[in-house]
């Protein structure tokens, strides 16, 4: 007894002195706050109180402050992540639902999923640059790593539109298949990718011509062919793989980047839906939705190795790096 | 209340972006034979007049804004009449102007309308009318079903009645022809999944039940054996309400009360749903209905079909809607397609309560060769409808 009390101390200690531990940061949509999950103790170690419905979630590049996507309080919150405190809001538009910082680390792009727009905020004058219209239900949101393009994707006129962020206006609308919920650009710029949670598909495109270069399929042994919806998803830096959340079949795809071709599923949490990584790539968080909890990923093993228990319909993640 | 002179109303609902430089232009009409609802014991949930055509604009506001970015562009006519003369006149008149009709009418106009020789090479949308024979021995090769069938329904019903292991019903039904329509539908879906319907009582009772509901309903039900589930066919919301919760057994009341299946209902939110509410509440002022949904699925196929093949050209835009190509995300979870050997939308059909869905039909474990929604109402092997072969 009295050393398991003073192994837990020890151990509790060890935690202390590495408070500095990295952190994933995750939205719960349904209870109004973000669980910061502790990397190496794997726990949550706090639980903060932000605006209604957060959805989209991500850090500043230097990780200085926190952006937040509080849906139905139409606001993006600025969010100090040493305190938890809300230091102001952002004007996003209605709805915000997901963004994307751009390269210059200033400009944030904003999906209003309820008015069909995509709003442009310089977060440094807290004033709204741009507003462009785009199809119904706007969702996904990627800029390329030049930050020359912008890509919003919308879900009830399924397209991918193209907006040039020297003009802030649309210059191709790209059809994608049903539902097209996510968008992220590979590393080298030279892909878009595009998932459609009703098509169950991604689209490749070729981004110099806007066209269509590729288009995946998956398929679950024993999972009905509707229920596997691909929704977010995540690319490695070293090109290797993008893990593709599968929502309410339950499953993480893994698919090679340079082959298109489908690796591996992995079973994770119910109606998984986004992701973030860790900061050397080792292991990947998995939001899920209905089972309000997170899968942690081993990137090498391609294995579920744990899962931690957070909020009500945890969303999305983030990555914080604490030294 | 609407105004009992035929009338006619031409909603040109614009594009967003100007048509002068539209390439592909599609004219949608909506067409309704008004008939006014059968007076009902308690006014409390009137019947919105736009009920079903609310659902149309909405449709068409998503397809323009797909459209502006394709050099697309939609329009909306609307006539609604009151008799059946004036509905095929509107409808003539219209048919010379599009293929593309969404009709809100009852069974008998609807089938005037599609065999109109005009009416031939039209692509005809049901939203009004949820008969059985529609979609079997009645069928039109040029009319399409996005409402679902009251198969559809009481299949789902009893799906889920299975599931929970209600499998003993007793039936209450009104004497309207549609209460008696929704009967026989629950009978033929109690048979197909195995239910026992230990009883079935006519409401024949012509007291205000606001008063006396508490006094009749025990002894109504009072002489029933022990089931599970009280199922209730009323399809214009006369008696029902007083049910609940007043039957001498305490037995929980499903049907056209209760926990209704439907083909919408306001507490759908999952899959994206509460976004297609939101437009459609902030447009219209309330909350969107079955045949809304409908009318909605209608004009957003026929923009879907038109987005992917780019033509408003009558031939190729049906083709591709029974093509394994087309799918359409009507925010139920599930892909939805056209039945090939009946022309019905396959959808799963919510089953909710007044403040929640409780389940998304097909239930998990009903299995089908070819579609899990296919489990759903009348299916290819026993379908007597022949009018799409060949």
């Amino acid at each position: 007894m009295r050393t398991s009390l003073l192994l837990a101390a020890a151990i509790s200690a060890v935690t202390l002195s590495s408070a500095s531990a990295d952190e994933i940061w995750v939205s719960n949509e349904k209870d109004d706050t973000v669980s910061v999950i502790d990397i190496e103790t794997m726990e949550v170690t706090r639980t903060i109180e932000v605006g209604e419905r957060p959805r989209g979630i991500t850090f500043a590049i230097d990780h200085s402050v926190l952006y937040v996507c509080a849906s139905d309080s139409d606001t993006v919150q600025v969010i100090d992540p040493d305190t938890g405190k809300i230091l102001n809001e952002l004007p996003s538009g209605e709805d915000p639902e997901q963004f994307v910082l751009h390269p210059d680390n200033r400009h944030l792009y904003i999906a209003n999923e309820d008015d069909a727009i995509t709003t442009v905020v310089d977060t440094q004058t807290r004033k709204v640059v741009a507003q462009i219209d785009v199809g119904i239900e706007p969702e996904g949101m990627a800029v390329s790593p030049d930050g020359k393009i912008a890509i919003t994707t919308s879900e009830t006129t399924n397209m991918a539109h193209w907006i040039d962020t020297s003009t802030q206006q649309l210059f191709a609308n790209t059809l994608v298949d049903q539902r097209p919920r996510h968008a992220e650009f590979t590393h080298d710029g030279s892909e878009l990718w595009v998932s459609s949670e009703i098509g169950g598909t991604i689209t490749i495109f070729d981004v110099a011509t806007q066209s269509e270069k590729a288009k995946l399929t998956f398929e679950i042994q024993g999972v009905h062919q509707d229920r596997v919806q691909p929704v977010g998803f995540e690319m490695t830096r070293n090109g290797k793989y993008v893990f593709v959340a599968l929502g309410p079949s339950n499953h993480v795809a893994v698919v090679d980047q340079k082959t298109f071709e489908v690796l591996d599923y992995i079973l994770v949490g119910r109606r998984v839906w986004h992701m973030a990584f860790n900061g050397d790539e080792s292991l990947l968080f998995t939001t899920n939705g209905v089972s309000g909890d997170v899968t942690v990923i081993d990137v090498e093993e391609l294995a579920a190795v744990k899962s931690i228990k957070v909020g009500r319909f945890p969303w999305g993640a983030a990555y914080r790096p604490t030294n | 209340m609407r105004k009992s002179l035929p009338f006619l109303l031409m909603v040109a609902m614009l594009t967003t972006l100007g048509t002068a430089s539209a390439e592909v232009k599609t004219t949608i009409g909506y067409l309704e034979k008004h008939v006014p609802p059968p007076p009902v014991l308690s006014n409390l949930d009137p019947i919105p007049e736009d009920d079903g055509l609310a659902g149309a604009k909405v449709g068409l506001a998503d397809n323009a804004t797909t459209g502006r970015f394709l050099k697309q562009t939609y329009d909306l006519t609307v006539q609604v009449s009151d008799n059946t003369d004036a509905f095929l006149n509107a409808a003539r008149d219209m048919l010379q102007h599009t293929p593309y009709i969404v009709v809100n009418a009852p069974m008998d106009d609807l089938l005037k309308l599609a065999d109109l020789p005009e009416a031939k090479d039209a692509l005809l949308f049901n939203v009004g009318s949820a008969d059985n024979r529609l979609r079997d021995e009645a069928c039109r090769a040029n009319l399409l079903h996005t409402l679902p069938s009251r198969s559809m329904l009481t299949d789902a019903l009893a799906q889920f009645s299975v599931k929970k292991k209600w499998i003993v019903w007793v039936l209450l039904t009104g004497g309207h022809p549609g209460d008696l329509a929704y009967a026989l539908s629950l009978e033929n879906s109690a048979r197909k999944f195995g239910i026992r319907i230990l009883a079935k009582k006519i409401w024949e009772f012509d007291a205000d039940m606001r008063r006396n509901a508490a006094q009749e309903v025990p002894l109504f039900t009072q002489n029933f054996g022990d089931h599970h589930l009280v199922v209730i066919a009323d399809e214009p919301g006369d008696f029902g309400r007083y049910v609940a919760y007043n039957t001498w057994l305490p037995r929980p009341v499903a049907g056209t009360e209760g926990l209704v299946p439907s083909a919408w209902d306001r507490t759908v939110e999952q899959w994206g749903a509460a976004q297609l509410q939101s437009r459609f509440s902030e447009a219209s002022e309330r909350d969107m209905r079955p045949k809304d949904f409908a009318a909605w699925a209608a004009v957003r196929a026929i923009g879907e079909a038109v987005t992917r093949t780019n033509t408003s050209d009558v031939k190729i835009v049906r083709d591709y809607m029974f093509s394994e190509k087309f799918e359409l995300a009507g925010f139920k979870g599930r892909p939805l397609t056209f039945r090939s050997w009946n022309g019905q939308l396959r959808q799963p059909i919510p089953i909710t309560h007044p403040r929640a869905l409780v389940a998304m039909a097909p239930m998990e474990g009903f299995l089908h060769e070819r579609n899990e929604m296919d489990s759903l109402g009348i299916d290819q092997p026993e379908s007597k409808c022949t009018a799409f072969e060949g």
